[in-house]
């Protein structure tokens, strides 16, 4: 049995790029939708939680089709010499994307729970909309955006199908740990499919109690906070 | 140093329209939920857009449907105190008050929140979170934070309603007492009567969106210009009326004439009489004079340093009580001894004739 630990950066490095990407789109989304009402956001809604309601498999196909030699964004990316199907961003696009209505709902949930009165009265003491959202919005909605992080986060790490049609599963490169886990299966080498899945739980377990006690050290008065 | 504002705001069916004008004395904004007082304060304060008016504050256009000026709420500078206090939960009482100071050294900005904290009564309590004090403090801290910002006029939504009444009176005197030094206009909204009397000289009572009366509160409380008003300012015996001849009134529902001030006015609807101005006759000649008639006791409800006493007009017998009557326990220990009928008064220059 090889030591080659290769799955295990490539599943952090690409859960943790992962992860910050959507955080900055799912926040920004959220922001955007938070508190706005009409049919087009209603629509874009659809679209934004379509790969939470769809196999896996399908949204990998749908990533495909976008991104590969024929499609749209692919062929934009091939004039500039780049493709990405079968490389390590493939794994990333691929977590991104599943992850983010975990990250978009959380925040947006979170948005709009919000006391509007305190976002009218920061308002009334001549705060700018940006000193509302950096002074009150934000530290009021951390506990929610946090919560998002963590399940996007977890999300990453656990993909599996649309990582494995959209960047396969080259060693070294695209093989994540739960492709590692299928391939070795597969082979028939339980052994070592038995020792990835005891580090996966690790690692999970480990990301969790991290995030939990980060959260319950970095304000505890804050992570009490009870809102109405 | 004035506010001024005409608006119309239209909401599903429920339109409000109000005009007013506001100088360095309070005004108090009487009305029950629902009548648009909250409404009013929030389009003045920039949080709400009318739909058609003028708001003019110390010769400064905050709105003007006509000329589309549309000043955001963060640049008034008007104090808006909310009902719930609104405080921001994850700063400290500190941190809330100099939330809206301009900027300005940071060693300025403390000396002026001391100086805050200290008018508030609030030392010792620096460092405390809002959840971590009494809701008076609460309430003192978000006055506080309002004043911080040297408003150019302060608006008060309901601020006292969320307390108890122990709490009520010592926030209400501190309210008064930042109204008075502002010297800037003040709007303090209430669906309390008597509240509205302390706090404002003059009132605006709305109802369903509409001002239904103003003036000062001296002439909103003794000539109320329509029952409702007269009902919102706390009227309990009310009757309906036609008048006789001049001097001379006839109280359908009490089933007597009573004579009033011969100027009373043409035609009015109805005649009413404040709980507090009933009295009962002492000698046997006021027993006889005008005005005067004979009751009986319905039932009764007795409060620390007052009586109130539901009587039945002219008969014993049948439902419900005519007049309410609100005595002191002097008043009530000489009169429960003696029998019954009793003779009940009603000053003619006590009686408020209605012509709505």
């Amino acid at each position: 049995m090889g030591v080659n630990l290769s799955p295990v950066w490539l599943s952090l490095e690409t859960s943790v790029t992962a992860t910050a990407i959507t955080l900055a789109a799912g926040a920004a989304a959220a922001v955007w939708r938070a508190n706005r009402r009409g049919i087009g956001p209603a629509l874009l809604d659809g679209i934004f939680l379509l790969p939470l309601v769809l196999p896996p498999t399908v949204v990998g196909f749908i990533l495909l089709l976008l991104f590969g030699r024929h499609g749209p964004i692919g062929r934009l990316l091939l004039h500039f010499g780049a493709s990405v199907v079968f490389s390590w961003p493939a794994t990333v696009i691929a977590a991104a994307v599943v992850s983010f209505p975990l990250m978009y709902l959380s925040v947006r949930a979170a948005l709009e729970q919000l006391d509007r009165t305190l976002l009218q009265a920061a308002r009334t003491l001549g705060a700018s909309e940006w000193r509302v959202f950096r002074r009150v919005s934000l530290p009021l909605a951390w506990p929610g955006i946090l919560a998002g992080t963590i399940l996007a986060f977890a999300r990453a790490l656990g993909e599996f199908g649309a990582t494995l049609m959209l960047a396969g599963s080259i060693p070294g490169k695209t093989e994540t740990i739960p492709i590692a886990i299928y391939i070795s299966v597969e082979a028939g080498e339980m052994r070592r499919a038995m020792a990835w899945s005891v580090m996966d739980v690790a690692i999970s377990l480990a990301m969790v109690a991290g995030m939990y006690y980060w959260t319950h050290l970095q304000n505890p008065a804050r992570a009490g906070l009870v809102r109405r | 140093m004035a506010l001024e504002a005409h608006l119309e705001k239209r909401l599903g069916g429920f339109t409000l329209r109000t005009d007013f004008f506001c100088g360095e004395e309070a005004l108090a904004i009487l009305g029950p939920s629902g009548s648009g007082k909250s409404m009013t304060l929030r389009c003045i304060a920039g949080l709400e857009k009318p739909d058609r008016g003028r708001i003019v504050l110390n010769g400064r256009t905050l709105f003007d449907s006509e000329k589309r000026v549309n000043v955001p709420a963060r640049q008034r500078g008007i104090g808006l105190l909310f009902q719930n206090y609104a405080l921001f939960p994850h700063l400290n009482v500190t941190q809330n008050i100099t939330f809206g100071m301009k900027a300005q050294a940071a060693a300025a900005r403390e000396a002026r929140a001391k100086q805050q904290i200290a008018d508030m009564h609030l030392e010792g309590l620096e460092e405390r979170l809002p959840r971590e004090l009494s809701g008076g403090e609460q309430q003192r801290v978000a006055l506080a934070r309002a004043l911080a910002i040297e408003p150019q006029a302060l608006l008060l939504d309901e601020p006292l309603s969320a307390l108890d009444t122990y709490l009520r009176s010592k926030v209400e005197q501190q309210v008064i007492a930042a109204m008075v030094q502002l010297r800037r206009p003040a709007l303090y909204v209430t669906h309390n009567m008597e509240e509205a009397y302390r706090l404002g000289a003059n009132i605006l009572v709305l109802s369903n969106g509409k001002v239904e009366a103003s003036g000062s509160r001296e002439q909103i409380f003794r000539h109320p210009p329509s029952l409702e008003v007269a009902l919102l300012t706390g009227l309990k015996n009310f009757s309906r009326a036609r008048m006789i001849s001049p001097g001379r009134v006839e109280a359908l529902d009490w089933n007597c004439i009573l004579a009033c001030a011969a100027d009373a006015g043409s035609e009015p609807k109805y005649a009413g009489i404040r709980a507090h101005h009933v009295r009962f006759a002492i000698t046997a000649e006021e027993a006889q004079a005008d005005n005067a008639f004979s009751c009986w006791l319905a039932r009764m409800n007795e409060a620390p340093f007052h009586v109130t006493l539901y009587l039945r007009l002219h008969s014993a017998e049948g439902e419900g009580h005519h007049l309410q009557a609100e005595i002191t326990n002097e008043t009530w220990a000489r009169i429960k001894g003696q029998p019954q009928p009793w003779r009940v008064l009603l000053p003619a220059e006590d009686l408020l004739l209605l012509k709505k």
